[in-house]
């Protein structure tokens, strides 16, 4: 088991790689009427990483990712770094699970943990004064768990038949 | 393997406590951080990645329809367009201010300072910040507190400069207030952003004062922050309520706030305070220091 996971486990540039990426997808401008509905891309692609190769994402990964997006965003530095820190601390508990997990059953874990991270940044908007005003604020989690099959296929994939960056 | 599974409570512990210390910093010093700064920097090639293709896009969609001369006169037109309605929006304010014989024309006079065009980034921020990024810097001489504005009026201030982009404070946003005056009859006021409806609104207003529905507001100059005569907005509607202290005022941008393009970077004459090292754009410090936020 160690040993097959050791012979094809990722370097550490793919790691970086996909999560600039998944910066990048955040960063993508949308219409103003789908703002919502922007799914957590970095959390995505941190519990991938986190559930396959603890050994290469964990809890420092997910607060450095955060912190790279509030510089990014421009929101208030730390804000996302606190939001992803947390959920990629939970999901490190229960890993093992998640991983034997069928696919379905997955996005459903990626949902509360979507669910997790929006409430912290909610949170600290509310101590900011200025909570989001719509509850549509709350689909990204939808949208997050709807895509989560195919984030995780996407990137098992491309981390399975292609040789090391 | 096993003692990183022991030490993740701690270190989350840490992170946790690590974040919550980068917010408070981060929520006192404000623009003034110099951490987010020196992080810009690197990460402002990921910007200019998102946002170059996207800007490509939507350029060869243009050239589909269109002849390559008709493109580059048409960029040429709406540049030039957008200096001179920064011109005739000068011009209504002045009009006004004769009307009201206000001995205001000495310090108009001298406001057309230098101006520069900026692009947005075609980047989204996040949601919940009413900011813009540029794609002009340290470089182009920008300093913290510039105004910036469209063809339509008032969009914002310079926030943060860093090398390559800068971020602008929008007037809609919560932190940002500009001193305004009514152009019918002078009345002045404050106009800071509202989250909530994503437009502006009037503070501090007494219920007596002379403001009615669909007064323009243009900057007043007090503050010296903004030059005087530019739009801000349109006073929607007044709600005088007896039982609040004050009247309930909000306002219309008059600055196409949610629209993509370009904006106008103004570099005011201040004949009062010697305002060189604005311009030289080595020193970004100085004209923080000295204008009052």
């Amino acid at each position: 088991m160690t040993d097959s996971v050791r012979t094809r486990s990722p370097s550490r540039k793919r790691v970086l790689l996909t999560l600039l990426l998944a910066c990048m997808l955040t960063l993508v401008p949308m219409p103003l009427k789908l703002i919502w509905l922007r799914p957590a891309w970095l959390l995505m692609v941190l519990v991938y990483w986190i559930v396959m190769f603890p050994r290469f994402a964990g809890v420092g990964v997910a607060f450095l990712a955060g912190l790279m997006l509030d510089v990014l965003t421009g929101s208030l530095l730390g804000e996302h770094a606190l939001a992803l820190t947390i959920p990629a601390f939970l999901i490190m508990r229960v890993r093992m699970r998640f991983r034997f997990f069928p696919l379905l059953q997955q996005a459903l874990g990626v949902l509360a943990l979507v669910l997790v991270y929006q409430l912290i940044l909610f949170c600290v908007q509310g101590f900011l004064g200025q909570p989001p005003v719509t509850s549509a604020y709350w689909l990204s989690s939808v949208t997050s768990m709807l895509l989560w099959p195919w984030v995780f296929i996407v990137l098992d994939r491309w981390q399975r038949h292609i040789g090391p960056v | 393997m096993f003692t990183r599974e022991s030490h993740a409570i701690a270190r989350t512990f840490f992170l946790v406590a690590l974040s919550l210390f980068l917010m408070v910093f981060d929520w006192r010093m404000g623009a003034q951080n110099q951490l987010r700064a020196f992080l810009s920097v690197p990460l402002a090639g990921i910007q200019y990645l998102v946002s170059e293709p996207v800007q490509g896009v939507k350029k060869v969609a243009s050239v589909l329809h269109s002849y390559q001369h008709l493109l580059m006169e048409n960029e040429s037109l709406k540049t030039d367009q957008l200096k001179l309605q920064a011109k005739v929006q000068r011009l209504a304010a002045i009009e006004s201010e004769n009307r009201a014989l206000r001995a205001m024309l000495r310090s108009s006079g001298n406001v057309q300072g230098r101006v520069l065009i900026a692009h947005l980034l075609a980047i989204d921020s996040d949601p919940f910040v009413r900011q813009l990024t540029l794609n002009r810097g340290h470089r182009d001489g920008l300093y913290r507190g510039q105004p910036v504005l469209d063809a339509w009026g008032l969009v914002g201030q310079v926030m943060a400069v860093n090398p390559f982009t800068s971020h602008v404070l929008l007037v809609n946003d919560p932190r940002s207030g500009v001193p305004v005056q009514v152009v019918r009859n002078g009345v002045r006021a404050i106009a800071v952003g509202d989250a909530a409806t994503g437009g502006l609104r009037l503070v501090n207003v007494p219920q007596t004062a002379d403001i009615l529905p669909g007064d323009q507001l243009i900057t007043s100059g007090l503050g010296e922050n903004f030059p005087p005569g530019y739009p801000v907005g349109r006073v929607q509607e007044v709600d005088r309520n007896p039982g609040l202290q004050f009247a309930t005022i909000p306002v219309t941008p008059a600055a196409r706030l949610d629209r993509g393009g370009q904006v106008l970077l103004v570099w005011p004459d201040r004949p009062e305070q010697p305002s060189q090292p604005q311009q030289t754009g080595s020193a970004t410090e100085n004209p923080v220091s000295g204008a009052p936020s």
